[in-house]
């Protein structure tokens, strides 16, 4: 019974949130290495990226409120994405042809192509606080959760509860829909290949035809609808602040690096590690180790390796040692 | 335009605008923006070396800036000695632990082959943590118990605080060591985002260890290398003297300790701008300048680009780390919470950029001038858009957005600003020579 009981403590704490929190950061980080992979250059301005499709969508869903459609049982942002998707789409591509054109059509370096971003990711900012202000904003509706920790209890008659917020469900079952939908786009269409030959050898692409406008048109497509997908998600399980989605920006390329840059399986496995080193990290044993122990060893402390506030400086030291051993990531990514 | 004529035109133009600011708005706050701006022209000035040097994308920033910061706690404030009675010797052991725990494991690695390494290295770092949190973690809790209040940590020396300034730069040097000993292998994007990434692990690191600067509950009070505004006003002499010039005492204090501050910053900056000036023209410079554009090349000519980018990325974050611990000093007091990236990383990017990279100069006329914009954007912003509101009705609702909409203008200029320079006119206003 104590073993179950120490499972259960260990899903409800560990396993269930840090899936969830993996799974939005594998679909943030599969924008970055997307872009990385296409466009050749880190994308600072993907957390805001994230910021403004999510603004967008929480807009989307005022509206949708106000005219009194909801979603049933689960959040009505969802029925708000692609209004939010379209919108980031739009952004995204005028921002393209406004600012990184020039600096593609000039072959100018990488390194530079990064600080533009950082203009770009200043500007977004600064948008996004004009348009939704700087405030807290939940816009989760519809039920809270699946199973609720006393439900759980009463169910299976032990002292843990297990409790599974709908938000967690839903972000783990779209980023499995939206993973499989980006894997067949790109192993089995013709601009999805298309786009993989470009990122594998940019010249021999250009010699076999491909019409690079079109591949790089279509990637900021893909990385619009990933990264509002990404912020919205992360957004109905913990809230909106224009904030916070900047900062998010360090996890995720964290994620997109330890996986490996350029490597789509990379940025998803390293969203994962990422995600469940910051919390078995920062975890509480305790509660699951008073469990296993004999009395006689429980521990008195709280058996936390660290603080969470460290949750961030979890990602980056972990995306430092793999960096030590594999220059390349996990996945061995691009080296441009 | 002859440069040296366009140069001083435009330093000149940056001097204008202060001066306007002082006419207009008070000269406090014309001296508190000279204060931050000579700061972040030194700020500027350590990036330019790394970047405009050596082309190393350092966005650590951050980071440097507040260990300069904790130097001046670690320094000036008296030291608590019960809170170093009751655990102050276990936190120094348990933090030899720690180092000696990273030792082994670099030992370990070095000295097994396969499988074995894997396992001597994992064993040495297990045993090592738990034996670094058995020692440490009962030192910091009797530390940390000493008057929370008002202490609740180790405290500093007691030295003057004037010299946490070349402390700040050494302990910025040191973390820029250990960061360029790992990370300056990796190409440009690996190391900006491994920099950015100590840069959290810094402030994490700050806002959590309560015994080493109180975290999150700030240091107030740190002494002062001037005189406090109290003292002047209680001192009949510079009360008469203030009357002379047609100031009340108040007045005249606030102004007193202020351009003490700013003749003290110009001093460090002159000092820093020279010597910057001497390497940049030096057959260090033109290495470094070589290394940077063509490392393959440079290479080649037997230059050894691991170790000179090392040497420049750690000058370079030392006088971050010098300003970091000036502007500490400025404020009185250490605020961990307030470091954040937008503004002591990539503020200070812009200041480079928008100056012009490579450009000693053009890194300080960057610094005031974008210094001056970042304080006068939000004025300026909710004057246009107060005008542009005045012009609307009453009623209606987008009124009241141009208004609100003023408080974000700041972003939202800078990055346009950085977006044009780079476009139109990308070597900034005073380019490379």
């Amino acid at each position: 019974m104590d073993f179950l009981n120490a499972i259960v403590a260990l899903a409800n704490f560990v396993i269930v949130p840090g899936l969830a929190y993996g799974a939005q950061l594998a679909i943030g980080a599969l924008g970055v290495t997307l872009i990385y992979g296409i466009l050749r250059f880190s994308n600072f301005a993907h957390g805001d990226t994230m910021a403004f499709g999510t603004a967008m969508t929480i807009i989307g869903t005022n509206m949708l409120l106000a005219l009194g459609i909801t979603f049933g049982p689960l959040p009505t942002a969802l029925l708000a994405l692609p209004f939010g998707i379209g919108m980031t789409i739009l952004l995204v591509l005028a921002i393209d042809w406004l600012i990184y054109k020039f600096y593609r059509d000039q072959r100018a370096k990488p390194v530079i192509l990064v600080i533009v971003s950082m203009g770009v990711m200043f500007v977004m900012n600064g948008v996004v606080r004009f348009i939704i202000g700087v405030d807290d904003i939940r816009f989760a509706d519809g039920e809270r959760f699946i199973v609720t920790a006393r439900e759980f209890r009463d169910m299976t008659g032990l002292r843990e509860g297990l409790a599974i917020k709908t938000t967690q469900a839903l972000t783990v079952v779209v980023a499995v829909v939206v993973v499989a939908i980006l894997f067949w786009f790109l192993n089995k269409t013709r601009t999805g290949k298309s786009m993989r030959a470009f990122s594998d050898n940019e010249d021999l692409a250009l010699l076999s035809g491909i019409n690079p406008d079109w591949v790089v048109k279509v990637t900021w497509m893909i990385v619009a609808a990933l990264a509002t997908t990404a912020g919205v998600l992360y957004g109905l399980d913990k809230s909106f602040k224009a904030f916070t989605y900047f900062q998010l920006l360090l996890p995720i390329f964290a994620a997109a690096i330890v996986g490996g840059l350029g490597n789509p399986i990379g940025a998803i496995a390293g969203g994962f590690v990422i995600a469940f080193s910051e919390v078995t990290i920062t975890y509480a044993w305790k509660k699951v180790l008073v469990y296993l122990m004999p009395d006689s060893l429980e521990p008195d402390g709280l058996v936390q390796l660290l603080s969470t506030d460290y949750k961030f400086a979890v990602s980056f030291a972990i995306l430092i040692i793999v960096l030590l051993f594999k220059p390349t990531g996990l996945f061995k990514g691009q080296s441009v | 335009m002859n440069p040296t004529l366009k140069n001083t035109a435009l330093f000149c133009g940056v001097g204008l605008l202060i001066l306007g600011t002082g006419l207009v708005q008070g000269w406090n706050s014309a001296l508190l923006i000279v204060n931050m701006g000579l700061i972040s022209a030194i700020m500027a000035l350590g990036v330019n070396l790394q970047w405009g040097f050596a082309g190393l994308f350092n966005i650590g920033v951050m980071g440097f800036v507040a260990l300069g910061g904790l130097a001046t706690v670690l320094i000036a404030m008296p030291p608590v000695g019960e809170a170093w009675a009751a655990g102050g010797v276990q936190i120094i052991l348990g933090l030899i632990a720690g180092a000696a725990t990273i030792a082994a494991a670099i030992f370990a690695q070095r000295r097994f082959e396969g499988r074995m390494r894997v396992f001597m290295t994992l064993g040495v770092l297990v045993i090592g943590f738990i034996a670094y949190r058995g020692v440490f973690d009962p030192g910091v809790i009797a530390v940390e118990a000493v008057n929370p209040a008002a202490t609740g940590n180790l405290g500093g020396l007691g030295l003057p605080v004037i010299i946490a300034w070349p402390v700040g730069g050494l302990l910025a040097a040191g973390a820029a060591w250990i960061i360029g000993k790992t990370a300056l292998g990796l190409r440009s994007d690996y190391l900006a985002i491994a920099t950015l990434g100590i840069a959290e692990i810094i402030i994490a690191i700050l806002k959590n260890e309560d015994w080493l600067a109180r975290g999150v509950k700030n240091v107030i009070g740190i002494p002062r290398p001037v005189p406090l505004e109290v003292d002047l006003q209680a001192d009949p002499d510079f009360v008469t003297r203030a009357a002379e010039f047609g100031l009340d005492p108040v007045t005249a204090s606030t102004l007193y300790t202020k351009f003490a501050y700013a003749v003290l910053f110009t001093i460090v900056l002159v000092i820093l701008l020279v010597l910057a000036q001497k390497a940049l023209n030096s057959p260090w410079g033109r290495m470094m300048r070589a290394i940077r554009d063509n490392e393959t090349a440079a290479e080649a000519m037997g230059k050894d680009v691991t170790a000179r980018h090392l040497q420049i990325f750690i000058l370079g974050s030392a006088i971050c780390g010098i300003s970091g611990a000036m502007m500490t000093t400025l404020d009185g007091q250490l605020t961990p919470g307030s470091y954040q990236p937008l503004r002591f990383t990539f503020l200070v990017w812009v200041m480079v950029i928008v100056g012009g990279s490579g450009n000693n100069f053009g890194a300080v006329l960057g610094g005031l001038l974008i210094w001056w914009l970042w304080v006068m954007v939000e004025p300026l912003g909710l004057a246009l858009m107060g005008g542009l509101a005045g012009l609307l009705p009453e009623t209606s609702s987008l009124r009241e957005t141009l208004i609100d909409g003023a408080a974000h203008m700041r972003l939202l200029t800078m990055g346009l600003i950085l977006l044009l320079v780079l476009r139109f006119s990308p070597r900034g206003l005073i380019p490379e020579r």
